[in-house]
């Protein structure tokens, strides 16, 4: 319970919003050409429920796997960065020069390389996407250690893995989290940017630009609805996860809210 | 034998750099088992350098350093010493009670001993309501009263102590003091301790060692000899005169 803390702001916020818009549209935008309203949203949501249904499920999946495998890959490269100096040497000028290539650029590419109708390319965009905000946060945090922590465990003549247990990696985790709660986003991005080039053709993204090309804005918004709503459960699992690897942290957050 | 022996240690720290520094010129000093050594001088004279050495945390650049007749480097593996830093350097993620029993997970304690002795020592330094807590909680003094119990903890016979008491208040100072005294009387530990108070190094210390400056020198050590030391010292006149000896010492390094 402890952990759902501090969602119920943000409910209330989205709700007004909602209704906001809703009556605002309804005042000076009846036809609701420009900007559906919400209720005419959820309306094409309930009519398109299994197109819209499915292509969450495709985008999902290309978002979440996508997601964990850039995870692991950053995850690894900073592991590996801090631990070897020539994996330091040759890996960290290679991420920045990746990171320097517009990578949704590469869409049209990608889909060259694992074929048109395949989800494999906008899962490797996300990949692509993901990895360098994950290794660069990552990394930062198990370098930027407090020196007395590092001294301390030397005094105790601790290994290095052991040190890299008791200091490194408990002091990159709110590095991590950060970095991951931003790729959250970046990743739904992606994710529907590269679908729009190619990849199934069932997915949101090309949803969005049949619908749009047929003028059905309210189901374009339907399929955009469903994009935000993949992002939005992520950034709230992300969210709990982050309350549950470091009680130590939300305190800390907690005690400076106070004072 | 000497617990510790300090043969012209130097220390130059990014050498043939733009921003090289002459941390220590040509250190010796050699402490013996019981002592109670004390180091004071101007900021920045090298205390915490010399310390780190003794450590073996850093490497003399020239000279040697040896504890319990061993390389300083042997010593760090085999764990001879406990040490304190001048910043408490506490685990944010872990309980105070956690943060002390860090070097006795290391040493290999089972769980119920470590248990026991963190409450313990959290006793000896009046925390002991707080061993759920974590260090943010706390105070600067408290946390610094947490990381003298975690140095303590393991009953190391040699103590390094840089500044343990700088951030707390004169009355908790005093009985943190006199703790210290009760220790290193009762375990024969031998004790390096660092410190900008005068009257400070003069009630722990059997020795006072006075540092000067650029580069980091002994300029004098004086010998305190005030017998049983117990709080009534602090107003005997022969620690009066030792207070104004270690003042005159200092204020010459100082010029
Ligand atoms: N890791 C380091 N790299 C470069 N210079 C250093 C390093 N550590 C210390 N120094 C330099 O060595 C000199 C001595 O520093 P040291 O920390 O030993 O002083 P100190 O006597 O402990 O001072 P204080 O009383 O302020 O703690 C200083 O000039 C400092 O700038
Ligand atoms: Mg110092």
């Amino acid at each position: 319970m402890n952990a759902l803390k501090g969602f119920s702001a943000p409910i209330v916020t989205g709700v007004v919003l909602f209704g906001l818009w809703e009556g605002v549209l309804a005042l000076f935008n009846p036809q609701g050409f420009v900007l559906p309203a919400p209720s005419e949203i959820v309306g094409a949501l309930i009519d398109n429920w299994s197109e819209v249904y499915q292509g969450a499920r495709i985008t999902g999946y290309v978002v979440v796997s996508g997601l964990l495998a850039g995870i692991i890959f950053g995850v690894l490269a900073a592991l590996l960065v801090t631990r070897f100096r020539t994996a330091n040497e040759t890996i960290t000028p290679l991420a920045v020069a990746i990171n320097a290539i517009p990578i949704i650029a590469l869409a049209p590419i990608f889909n060259n390389w694992f074929g048109l109708t395949s989800a494999r390319s906008n899962q490797a965009i996300v990949v692509a996407l993901v990895f360098f905000p994950i290794f660069i946060n990552t990394t930062r945090g198990l370098t930027q250690v407090d020196r007395s922590q590092v001294e301390l465990m030397e005094s105790y003549a601790a290994s290095r893995s052991r040190i890299s247990r008791e200091v490194r990696i408990p002091n990159a985790m709110p590095f991590f989290f950060t970095a991951l709660k931003l790729s959250t986003s970046l990743a739904v991005i992606a994710a529907i940017v590269a679908e729009y080039f190619g990849g199934r053709q069932d997915a949101l993204g090309p949803l969005i630009t049949q619908s749009a090309g047929l003028t059905r804005y309210d189901d374009a918004w339907a399929a955009v609805l469903a994009g935000t709503t993949i992002g939005a459960v992520l950034y709230i699992v992300v969210t709990v996860l982050e309350r549950v690897a470091m009680p130590w942290h939300s305190l800390i957050r907690s005690h400076r809210e106070e004072t | 034998m000497n617990v510790i022996e300090i043969r012209g240690a130097t220390k130059v720290f990014n050498p043939g750099k733009g921003n090289q520094v002459e941390a220590l010129a040509e250190i010796d000093l050699a402490v013996r088992p019981g002592e109670f050594v004390t180091l004071i001088g101007p900021s920045g004279c090298g205390k915490s350098t010399l310390l780190r050495l003794i450590a073996a945390l850093i490497a003399p650049s020239t000279g040697s350093v040896e504890v319990n007749a061993k390389p300083a480097e042997q010593a760090r593996l085999d764990r001879d010493y406990g040490m304190a830093f001048q910043t408490a350097g506490l685990f944010d993620w872990r309980t105070v009670s956690k943060n002390i029993e860090l070097p006795l997970e290391l040493m290999g304690w089972t769980k119920g001993d470590r248990r026991r002795r963190a409450k313990e020592m959290l006793e000896l330094v009046k925390l002991g309501e707080f061993a759920t807590h974590h260090p943010s909680e706390l105070s600067g003094g408290m946390q610094q009263r947490v990381a003298i119990a975690r140095a303590l903890s393991f009953s190391p016979a040699l103590l390094l102590m840089d500044e343990p008491f700088g951030a707390l208040d004169e009355m908790t100072r005093e009985h943190m003091q006199d703790e210290l005294l009760r220790i290193w009387k009762e375990t024969e530990t031998t004790v390096v301790f660092v410190t900008h108070s005068i009257p400070e190094a003069v009630y722990l210390s059997t020795r006072v060692v006075v540092m000067s400056p650029r580069p980091g020198n002994i300029a004098s050590v004086i010998e305190v000899d005030l017998g049983q030391r117990q709080a009534s010292v602090r107003d005997d006149p022969a620690f009066h005169t030792k207070v104004t000896e270690v003042r005159v010492a200092l204020r010459k390094v100082e010029e």
